[in-house]
Formats: structure tokens, C-alpha cells, sequence
């Protein structure tokens, strides 16, 4: 653990005209650290995720990364090559439905190799071995390196574009959502990986999910969001266990009990 | 050497939301410490707050008035006031906890639930897992279940995997939330055991005991909760 | 010919060549870069060479020799039609041998004899994204070219090793421009790749239904991707062509009847005549007849063109890839 922050967010807003994206949103992130936001759907949760990540400007605010050679840079005023460089080694972006974050017609060793070739690695023998320990990692078949994945189900699309975002070993992951619409079972296998990957890796990630269970499963911190702004945060099981805002008592209050 | 762990005028309340934004006092004035080398035991009956201060002490519940004063990397910090990342920290270095319930991630074997908080502070895998098993086997659980993901277990083998999960770090202080609920005899004695062990490595330790006998075996001393009712200091 | 008479000089008004010009330029400024241009209906279908004609009527003047081919041959319908099309709207003379053009308009081939200075090769091009097939999205594929984002052209290359065990991409074999954009060189064989590198010649590329023209100036740098364990290679052939017995020359494979007998032979139909003619060759003897430089009638030992392996617009079905 550092004592410096990987991300510093400060007072971030994103209007879409007169409406409210997400409003003064502020934090810090820790390397190694999985901050979940919750909130339900129009809860701005997403606008969020999408400006952290630079695929959304903010209205106003700024955001700080520290670059791995140390250096603090404001996202917004990277350049939009620096931004997309970024994207694709020291960051990783999990979508919610795979098929955004794969390219569905190129085999999983492809789609595991993309990033690598795209920084530069030109040695077919590398980039195959390295496609073939991420994809047992990941808990995909070495024999399944050549299908594309059209041919997969669910929930080994989901742990494809896992691989697929950490070969480059990024620091900051962001997910959206990463286990929704995945059948429970599935559902608990991906956690299961994701939290392993984290703690192993020492991932910082962002964690956008509506499932409260999730959020206590796989990150230490979270923000509870309502209507574009951060009605409470704090230690995770603080939150969960003792709720203070009335809207996160709402939230916990309607978990289904099994 | 220093007082490990000071509690003073610590107050909670919840406030319901839900229900018109009712105001419901647990406790106040909430003041003891806890020395080294010392295993106390809070009393009272249910409803009287001792849970609640178990969780405030932890990080886990909100404190709304007072300090919580604990002797953490070579410091004094107070997990009142302290910031998620500090709390995490204090977690991971000063303070440990056993839970009555385990909550577990669904397919790690319970040898490797048990090793976790060990590899968590940096401790190497396998030496984390000798010491998991053979906590794991002086609490009795069937060698058979170890590569198992204890989510299938009955209450009782749950709560040994839990207590071996507590026991097997060296926090300088441990909070114990009734360890024992669900055992029976033979491994309520191995708790006590493990109790005195940490005692006599100078372990600061605050429980929660319903089994009478177990009270009695571990408690150097009993904090009555009873004193901290909220009521009695102006609700 | 008076003012009037140059005004439509090769078929297309002026203010379109102008047009049509400035992309030439820009292109030819930017290496490798595809420049839109405002492509006009042609008297003939895309995928017939809209593109390439488009691009040979705005450089053409009254003193050039043209010379057009169609795989590499001079007598086939494509090639034929457009010499016969610039024939009539330049009055412009023609040629089929590579030495004497002044613009040579191809499809899909580079000639075997090496060009000169001053020569200019105009590439008929269907589909001028090399990214295309791995991203549809022409906002994406363009801001790819802008950050120099090539990492995806890698992909299409790893997806032909992991498949065939080698780069089987055989034609359209990317290339990457003066160090910096990567480019389609058009469905020409990657046998014809090395010839692009630094050639003294210029290219020039036209995509009349896409609408892009780009450019390879002449001593221009142009690399063919590959891998580090898996390096480039041209097609290499087991024997020599069955006409001229030239080697190291790239063959098409010709249908001889119905009984599976075939032969291989230059797909440079120029060249293999002009060994064939060439009396201090070996093989000149007896061979030789039918084989003059400007007739266009097919040689008697010339299969006829029906009977040639690819048909003469399978560069539009660049899709079936």
C-alpha cells in the first residue's frame, strides 16, 4: 500500500441539459482498493462510471490519475491518443454484456492478444502462450482458444473479457455491472473469480452494480447514489450493516431474504 | 505497556427512517478499557447493546458520540472518527473479530477461508495453510471437510471454520462475538483453550459469552452494559 | 484541339478533375492516408474500376501512353473496355507494354518489369479500409488511423496463424506506409508487395464506390506487417511458368479442359510475350508467332480469356474472405 492515491475525483458534475447526470461527486481511490457504487437505475451510477473512465466529459470537476510513472495527470486534459492509451493498458473496462467489450467475430486468443499486440508485441509465440495462462486463469479451456466467442456461454464471455482487460496488468478496472443478467450459480463463480483476481493482482477497481450483495462481496468501500448525488458512503459492511441515510436504509430494507 | 484499547463516553442510536424517522437509543456513556494480557466479557441481557458495541469497536457500526481509542502501528488512533482506509487498516493489523455467523465467498475451501486473513497480511500461502490446518484439527473439524467450501456445513462446523478464522492472526486485540453459540462441549473447551493462549501472548480480548461455563472459564472481568443503557443518561 | 474541345478532355468536366486533383495531392502528401473525394457516376458499374478510371482521367494528358490490365492481363473484357474508354474520351494513344506506358491503370496486379521514374500506377481499389473487417465502424476505423492504432491489424494476422498455422492472407496484404499509416495495397497479390517498397514509380489508388483515393509517392518506405517468429514471405511457385518457363514471376493457374488439366503461366500476359518474342530466349523458337507488342488479338498459344481461373471482378467479392 502506497500513501498515495491512484485517483483523486473532485466535485464532478455531468448535466445532459437542464438534468442531472451526477452532481459534486468527490473521492479518492487507493491502489489495491474496489469501491462499489450503488444506487438503482437513473441513479447517475453509470454517468459516473462513464466520465471516470473517460468515455463521458463531465460538465465540471476534475479528475487525477497518477500515471505509473508517478506523475498526477487531470483525465480531462489528456489528449484523446493519451486517454485511449490508457484505456488499453494501465486501465480495463468490463461491460455488463460481453458483446461490447469482446470483439465477438475474432477468436478468444485474439481477443485476449488484442491489447498486447496493440502496445506492441509483435511475437506470435508470446502473445499465444500469454493468451493461452490468461484464459486458465480465467477458467476457459486452453482448447477454446481458437473458438470465437459467439460460441460461449454467458458466463465465459464475461470471464473472456476479463482476460481480456487484465493482460496488460492495469491498475484500474472499471465494471458496470460485471455480473448482470448471469444465472445465480454463474453468477457466484464470477464473483468468486473477480475477488481472487483482485486481491492477487492488487487491482484498485470501480464497481457499478444495483446488487447490494455484490458490493459486499467484492469491494471494502461504497457510495450509495440517489438522483446524481451521494447520499451516504463509507466501509462497505458499515453502509450494509448500519445504514444511515433514509434512502440507503430503503435499499438494504429490500433485499430479498432467501 | 499501554492501555491496548480505550473506551470512552461512546453513545449509538439508530434513527429509523423508515418508520418516520424514529429514534431508537442503544446505548450511551459508554466507558472501559481493556489491557493487555486481559480477556473481558460483556454482560447484560439481550437488548442491552453489547453486540452493538462489539460492531462499534470493530468499524462496523456508525458511533455517534465518543472516542474508541486503540494502539495501532505505533500510535494511538481513535476508530470513532478514523476514515475507511484507516478502519481497514486497524482490521487488518490491530483489531480482530469472530462473528457468531461466517460469510463466506462460495467456492473457497474452508482451509483457505481459514489461511485467508494470514495471506491477507502478507504471509506466505502455505505456511498460512499449516497453521490453518492445524487449528483446523485442534478445533476438531473432520479432515475430510477441509478442501471443501464450507457453505454446506452445519451451524456448528461453520462456526469452527469461523473461530479457527479468527484465531489463526495475531491481532493485539480480538473482539469474540459468542464464539461458542453452536458448539458442544468438548469443542467449547478448545475455545477456552485457544482464549488462554491468546491471553497469555498478551492478546487484549472483549467478548460476548451466553454459556455460563465459558463465562466463567475466560472472563478476567465483566463489563455490565446494563450501566451504558441509553435511557439512564438522557435519551 | 481548341479550349473548348480540352473542357471535357478525358471524360470527366474540369471542375471535377480539380477535384479530383487536390485529393490526388493531398494523398500523395500524406503517404498511405485515404482521402475522400466526391466520386462521380462512371459509365460503368462499380466494381469495374470507377475508382481507378476516375483517378487515370484526372492525371491523363493528350502525350500519354496508357497501358491498362486486368490480373495482370491486357486482353481481357475489364482491361480492354477501359482502354477502349480512354481511347475515345483522350484520344490518348495506348499501349500493353509496361516499358512504354506513361500510366499504367491496373487491377489487382503490379507488372513483372520493374517501372521507371516518371511512370504512374493507378490501382482500381474495392474496399480501401484494411481495418474494415475487424470494425465496421468508419468514425472508429478512422480514429484508428489518426492514433496510429494498428494493434487490431495484428489481430487479423494472429487469427491466420492460429487457423492455418501461417499468415494465409494472400492478397490485400496490409502494409504500413512510410512508418506510419497502415494501408490496403488493393487485392493485388502479396507477391506483388515487395515491388510497392520505395519503387520509383508513383501509386496512386482510386475507390470510386467508397469514395477514397490514396497515395505512395515515388522512394516511398512500404512494409508488409508480420510477426517476429512469423515473418512475411511471398508466394513462391514449384514451377516455372508453362509459356515462357519464367521463374520468380507470379502465375495464374489456367483450365484446360474438362478432365482436370491445367497449366500454370504468367499472369503478366506482357511480359510472358515479350519473352516469348524475345529471339535470344531459349524458348523463342517456333513460339514466337502472334506475340507483337500492340496487338491486342490473344496469341494462338494465349489461352483465351473464358478460360482464365479468376473471373474478372472477383474483387468485388472481397466479402466472401
Amino acid at each position: 500500500m502506497t500513501d498515495e492515491p491512484l485517483l483523486r475525483v473532485s466535485e464532478l458534475s455531468k448535466f445532459y441539459g437542464s438534468r442531472v447526470g451526477c452532481e459534486a461527486i468527490s473521492f479518492d481511490l487507493w491502489p489495491g482498493e474496489v469501491l462499489a457504487v450503488v444506487g438503482e437505475s437513473g441513479s447517475g451510477k453509470t454517468t459516473l462510471l462513464n466520465c471516470l473512465s473517460t468515455r463521458l466529459l463531465p460538465s465540471s470537476g476534475t479528475a487525477s490519475y497518477r500515471m505509473r510513472d508517478g506523475q498526477w495527470r487531470e483525465l480531462y486534459r489528456m489528449s484523446e491518443a493519451e486517454r485511449r492509451f490508457l484505456m488499453r493498458t494501465d486501465w480495463g473496462f468490463v461491460h455488463q454484456n460481453p458483446a461490447d467489450g469482446l470483439r465477438m467475430t475474432v477468436s478468444a486468443g485474439a481477443n485476449v492478444g488484442e491489447r498486447l499486440m496493440a502496445v506492441g508485441d509483435r511475437h506470435y509465440g508470446r502473445i499465444r502462450a500469454t493468451a493461452v495462462d490468461w484464459l486458465s486463469r480465467v477458467e476457459i479451456d486452453e482448447d477454446r482458444i481458437d473458438d470465437e466467442p459467439r460460441a460461449f456461454s454467458g458466463g465465459m464471455r464475461q470471464r473472456l473479457q476479463i482476460a481480456r482487460n487484465l493482460v496488460t496488468g492495469p491498475r484500474l478496472v472499471f465494471m458496470d455491472e460485471p455480473t448482470g443478467g448471469l444465472d445465480v450459480s454463474v453468477q457466484a463463480r464470477l464473483l468468486d473469480l473477480l475477488r481472487g483476481l483482485v486481491t492477487d493482482l492488487g487491482l484498485a477497481a470501480i464497481v457499478v452494480t444495483h446488487d447490494l450483495a455484490v458490493a459486499r462481496l467484492l469491494s471494502q468501500r461504497m457510495m450509495v447514489m440517489k438522483d446524481g448525488r451521494v447520499v451516504e458512503s463509507g466501509l462497505t459492511d458499515r453502509v450494509l450493516d448500519d445504514p444511515r441515510a433514509p434512502y440507503t436504509q430503503l435499499l438494504v430494507s429490500s433485499i430479498l431474504q432467501v | 505497556m499501554a492501555t491496548p484499547l480505550v473506551v470512552s463516553d461512546v453513545a449509538k442510536s439508530f434513527t429509523m427512517h423508515l418508520r418516520d424517522g424514529v429514534t431508537l437509543p442503544v446505548v450511551a456513556g459508554v466507558s472501559f478499557s481493556i489491557r493487555a494480557g486481559e480477556c473481558a466479557v460483556l454482560g447484560g441481557p439481550s437488548g442491552a447493546g453489547k453486540s452493538s458495541i462489539l460492531k462499534m469497536l470493530y468499524g462496523n457500526y456508525a458511533v455517534d458520540e465518543g472516542q474508541i481509542i486503540v494502539q495501532h502501528a505505533g500510535g494511538l488512533i481513535d476508530v470513532a472518527s478514523a476514515n475507511p482506509r484507516a478502519v481497514l487498516a486497524i482490521r487488518r493489523q490491530t483489531i480482530g473479530y469472530v462473528s457468531q455467523f461466517l460469510r463466506t465467498v462460495p467456492r473457497v475451501p474452508a482451509l483457505d477461508v481459514v489461511a485467508e486473513p494470514l495471506v491477507e497480511r502478507g504471509a506466505d500461502r502455505e505456511a498460512a495453510r499449516d497453521k490453518a490446518r492445524e487449528l483446523l484439527s485442534q478445533l476438531n473439524l473432520p479432515e475430510k471437510l477441509w478442501a471443501l467450501p464450507p457453505a454446506t456445513f452445519s451451524g456448528g462446523e461453520q462456526q469452527r471454520v469461523n473461530i479457527a478464522r479468527g484465531f489463526i492472526t495475531e491481532h493485539p486485540i480480538l473482539l469474540l462475538d459468542e464464539p461458542t453459540a453452536s458448539l458442544d462441549a468438548k469443542n467449547r473447551d478448545v475455545v477456552v483453550e485457544l482464549i488462554a493462549g491468546k491471553k497469555a501472548a498478551g492478546v487484549a480480548l472483549l467478548g460476548i459469552f451466553h454459556d455460563q461455563d465459558v463465562r466463567d472459564a475466560v472472563a478476567d472481568r465483566i463489563i455490565d452494559v446494563t450501566a451504558f443503557a441509553a435511557g439512564r443518561v438522557a435519551a | 484541339m481548341t479550349d473548348i474541345a480540352t473542357y471535357n478532355f478525358a471524360y470527366l468536366d474540369e471542375q471535377t478533375k480539380r477535384m479530383i486533383r487536390r485529393a490526388i495531392l493531398k494523398g500523395i502528401a500524406i503517404p498511405g492516408y485515404q482521402v475522400p473525394f466526391a466520386s462521380r457516376e462512371m459509365p460503368m458499374p462499380y466494381g469495374w474500376g470507377t475508382g481507378g478510371v476516375q483517378v487515370t482521367a484526372s492525371i491523363i494528358g493528350p502525350d500519354d501512353v496508357l497501358k491498362v490490365i486486368d490480373q495482370g492481363a491486357d486482353d481481357t473484357t475489364n482491361a480492354v473496355s477501359i482502354r477502349a474508354f480512354f481511347k475515345k474520351v483522350a484520344k490518348v494513344a495506348v499501349t500493353t507494354e509496361t516499358a512504354k506506358a506513361t500510366i499504367i491503370q491496373t487491377r489487382h496486379r503490379i507488372p513483372e518489369h520493374p517501372l521507371n521514374a516518371g511512370q504512374v500506377l493507378v490501382f482500381q481499389v474495392p474496399i480501401p479500409e484494411p481495418l474494415r473487417f475487424l470494425e465496421p465502424r468508419e468514425t472508429e476505423t478512422r480514429k484508428m488511423h489518426a492514433l496510429e492504432e494498428y494493434g487490431l491489424m495484428h489481430v487479423k494476422l494472429y487469427e491466420d496463424i492460429a487457423r492455418h498455422g501461417r499468415i494465409a492472407t494472400t492478397y490485400a496484404y496490409p502494409v504500413k506506409v512510410e512508418g506510419r499509416y497502415v494501408m490496403d495495397p488493393s487485392p493485388t497479390p502479396k507477391f506483388d508487395n515487395p515491388k510497392m517498397h520505395r519503387s520509383p514509380a508513383l501509386q496512386l489508388f482510386g475507390a470510386g464506390r467508397e469514395k477514397r483515393i490514396y497515395a505512395v509517392p515515388p522512394f516511398t518506405d512500404v512494409v508488409s506487417l508480420d510477426f517476429e517468429d512469423h515473418p512475411f514471405e511471398v508466394q513462391t511457385f514449384d514451377q516455372p511458368c508453362a509459356l515462357c518457363a519464367a521463374e520468380n514471376v507470379y502465375l495464374d493457374e489456367v483450365i484446360l479442359d474438362d478432365h482436370g488439366g491445367h497449366m500454370f503461366v504468367c499472369s503478366d500476359t506482357d511480359h510472358c510475350e515479350k519473352r516469348r518474342a524475345d529471339p535470344s530466349s531459349p524458348l523463342s523458337e517456333g513460339r514466337a508467332e502472334g506475340a507483337g507488342g500492340g496487338d491486342l488479338a490473344a496469341s494462338p498459344a494465349t489461352p483465351s480469356p473464358a478460360l482464365r481461373a479468376a473471373p474478372p471482378h472477383d474483387g468485388e467479392g472481397k466479402e466472401a474472405r
